[in-house]
């Protein structure tokens, strides 16, 4: 009548257990899928094609209408003869326009009362460019290289260009290992934080107190359940960015999955402390925002933190996000292994281990 | 099923001078209870009269702020909690259950919490569920997922079996199939403590009844014996359009009883054939007109109306 557990130890089998049934309710909710896989792939898709060089990586210039057309269209012939320019005629207004929109970088205009070329020297040019943009100082540089020498300007000093682009220093190359880290934040924040608090007003974590379950084993389980998506997650991110970018890991494959690991484990800890206690959907809602807003701003998701002032940047490289975003483009850029980026892995480990610990203890189970 | 150790006790449960204080309520007031193991134990009271709050405190899931509580011989805290509760089944009033995990994978997560315990199907076929074993737990009946929560209350062979309000919101048929399996269960020699706010239900599966009214027991003892207190068999209800005295009624043939529940007067009677005829001819003596007459077989209802004035759906 009696059975016993079958196969190994009990501990192992409620363990287990309650990590498949993890598993199992969330492949069968398919919104979390979707936010988990889908989501992020379409935010690199399209962030990606927002910062690509756009022009392949030629620089826009607006040529005015004005002044006299033949000095115009010689400007033009100039203009156009340099491989590096992508040069569009408008009028002031549009061209305007452009400028503000930066669609064009600089705007090229002649004056109208100059003189016919052929008649003495070239006629004056004015540039107009957005000084304050270092993309628009370097326009007006190239454009106004490329006028003076067609019109024979000679070079003092004779040099050459070594064009070496360094490996991973594209924007989305960047922005990839970014994305990851944020995913994993994400996931792991929500992901745990609904679960627990739906299960916490459905009286579903009072029930299970009510059962010999070991405590831990459930939160660990929790834990546990977000592995085996992490795999996943870091490979649809990773996987879109190489197949469409052509964004590569520079370093090790296992390297990158440890770390993930880590930053997975890390906001675990730290989704179940935010919800160890919040007794409605709203209220951990609430939290896991504020949470998470200062990580989205200051993390270097999107631009490199080493914006913000000198003395803020200790506290800045302790968030969790920040350390898993170093270790990720570590790894992805830099190519760099364990050694080099001990400094994100403790920061990750011991928000991942206080959260778990804290969690542990201060958690509401009715 | 291992038989009850031959302790001092031969109570399952036994609790003395039980207290439990909310901030807006005292919700259990100084209660004392001894449950005999193999017995079905019932809780009988309207809601809010502190019965859930009672056997939360009995599973250890709530602390009582004064009392004693022993349970199979153990006490709560004093470090083998997870041993007791190897022995113990609980079902909570309102859990839901994951709803998307099927009723099988709900059972085995229950099993696997459990050193020892029955077979997942065996427990399935118990419950009624076999053919359900495949389905969502959201795709359920509200019976369905009533006896799903015994499944798993009951997956673990407890000795003890708690049941809050096993069968409230089910319609007829689903709650004699819920009866059905805890009758099972006490075929097997489990004991049970369950709550209730239907009498039916406390006749048919209770052994003995404590009826609760504000935190504090006010009747204890077989159901049989509790209606016998009434010291009549039927009931007789009604309204009046006009006044009439206690003493009146009292003094009809055969009347053992008479309570006044606003509107109606309710009558304890040996007789309702031998006592209607003088009721009538009492009024029609006095002018008054006679509404909403009924008449049935004592229930442990008409033993709460009599102890408290009120019925057990009221507040």
């Amino acid at each position: 009548m009696n059975s016993r557990q079958p196969g190994g130890g009990r501990r192992a089998g409620a363990l287990a257990e309650l990590t498949r049934a993890r598993i199992l309710e969330f492949v069968r909710e398919p919104e979390a899928v979707f936010w988990v896989f889908v989501f992020p792939v379409l935010m690199a898709v399209a962030l990606g094609i927002a910062f690509r060089s756009q022009n392949g990586g030629r620089t826009a210039v607006a040529l005015l209408e004005s002044g006299p057309p033949a000095a115009r269209a010689e400007l033009e012939a100039r203009l156009r003869a340099s491989p590096q320019l992508d040069v569009k005629i408008l009028d002031e207004e549009a061209a305007a326009l452009a400028l503000r929109k930066t669609r064009v970088e600089v705007i090229v205009a002649l004056d109208a009362d100059a003189a016919v070329p052929g008649d003495g020297a070239p006629p004056p040019l004015a540039y107009r460019f957005d000084g304050a943009r270092a993309e628009g100082r370097a326009a007006r540089l190239l454009v106004d290289d490329v006028v003076q020498r067609a019109c024979g300007r000679a070079d003092a000093v004779a040099a050459r260009d070594e064009d070496a682009p360094r490996h991973g220093a594209r924007y989305i190359d960047f922005l990839i290992p970014g994305l990851i880290g944020l995913n994993l934040m994400g996931s792991g924040l929500w992901g745990i934080g609904f679960s627990v608090v739906i299960a916490r007003t459905n009286k579903l974590l009072k029930r299970l107190a009510a059962t010999p379950m070991r405590r831990g084993d459930y939160l660990l389980s929790i834990a546990l359940s977000r592995l085996l998506f992490l795999g996943l997650e870091v490979a649809a991110i990773a996987g879109a960015g190489r197949v469409l970018f052509g964004v590569e890991v520079a370093g090790s494959l296992a390297l990158l999955g440890l770390v993930s690991l880590l930053g997975a484990l890390s906001f675990g800890g730290i989704g179940l402390l935010v919800a160890a206690r919040p007794r409605t959907v709203e209220a951990v809602s609430g939290w896991m925002n504020l949470v998470q807003l200062p990580m989205w701003l200051l993390s270097g998701t999107f631009f490199s933190y080493e914006r913000f002032p000198e003395f803020a940047l200790p506290f800045i490289r302790a968030l969790p996000l920040t350390a898993l975003n170093d270790a990720l483009r570590g790894v992805m850029n830099d190519g760099l292994g364990l050694g080099a980026l001990w400094a994100p892995v403790l920061i990750l480990l011991a928000w991942g281990l206080v959260g778990f610990g804290v969690a542990v203890r201060i958690f509401r189970w009715q | 099923m291992t038989p009850p150790a031959a302790t001092a006790s031969t109570f399952a449960v036994s609790c003395r001078g039980l207290v439990k204080r909310y901030p807006d309520v005292l919700a259990v007031d100084g209660l004392d209870l001894d449950v005999r193991a193999g017995e079905c134990f019932g809780l009988l009271g309207p809601n809010g009269a502190g019965k859930t709050t009672t056997v939360e405190m009995l599973e250890g899931l709530t602390v009582p702020d004064a009392g004693t509580i022993e349970l199979l011989g153990r006490r709560w805290g004093k470090g083998d909690d997870r041993a007791l509760r190897q022995q113990l089944g609980v079902q909570l009033q309102e859990t839901k259950l994951s709803e998307k995990l099927t009723v099988r994978e709900t059972v085995r997560l229950f099993r696997s919490f459990f050193e020892t315990g029955r077979e997942v199907d065996q427990v399935l076929d118990l419950a009624g569920l076999q053919e359900k074993r495949a389905a969502r737990v959201g795709k359920l009946s509200g019976g369905q997922k009533q006896r799903l929560a015994l499944a798993c209350a009951l997956v673990g062979d407890p000795r003890l079996l708690f049941l809050d309000e096993p069968s409230t919101g089910l319609d007829p048929q689903a709650r004699l199939r819920v009866w059905e399996i805890v009758e099972e269960f006490k075929a097997r020699g489990g004991t049970v403590i369950l709550t209730t706010h239907y009498m039916e239900e406390a006749a048919r599966l209770c052994d003995r009844v404590a009826i609760i009214d504000h935190g504090r027991i006010i009747a204890l003892d077989t159901p049989a014996a509790l209606i016998a207190s009434l010291g009549a068999s039927q009931i007789v209800s009604f309204i009046v359009d006009g006044e009439l005295a206690e003493r009146e009624l009292a003094a009809l043939p055969g009347v053992r009883v008479v309570t006044r529940q606003a509107p109606s007067w309710v009558l304890s009677v040996d007789q309702a054939g031998a006592t209607l005829p003088t009721l009538i001819a009492l009024l029609e003596g006095r002018g008054l007109r006679m509404d909403a007459l009924s008449t049935h077989q004592a229930t442990l209802e008409d033993v709460f109306v009599h102890l408290t004035g009120r019925g057990l759906r009221e507040q």
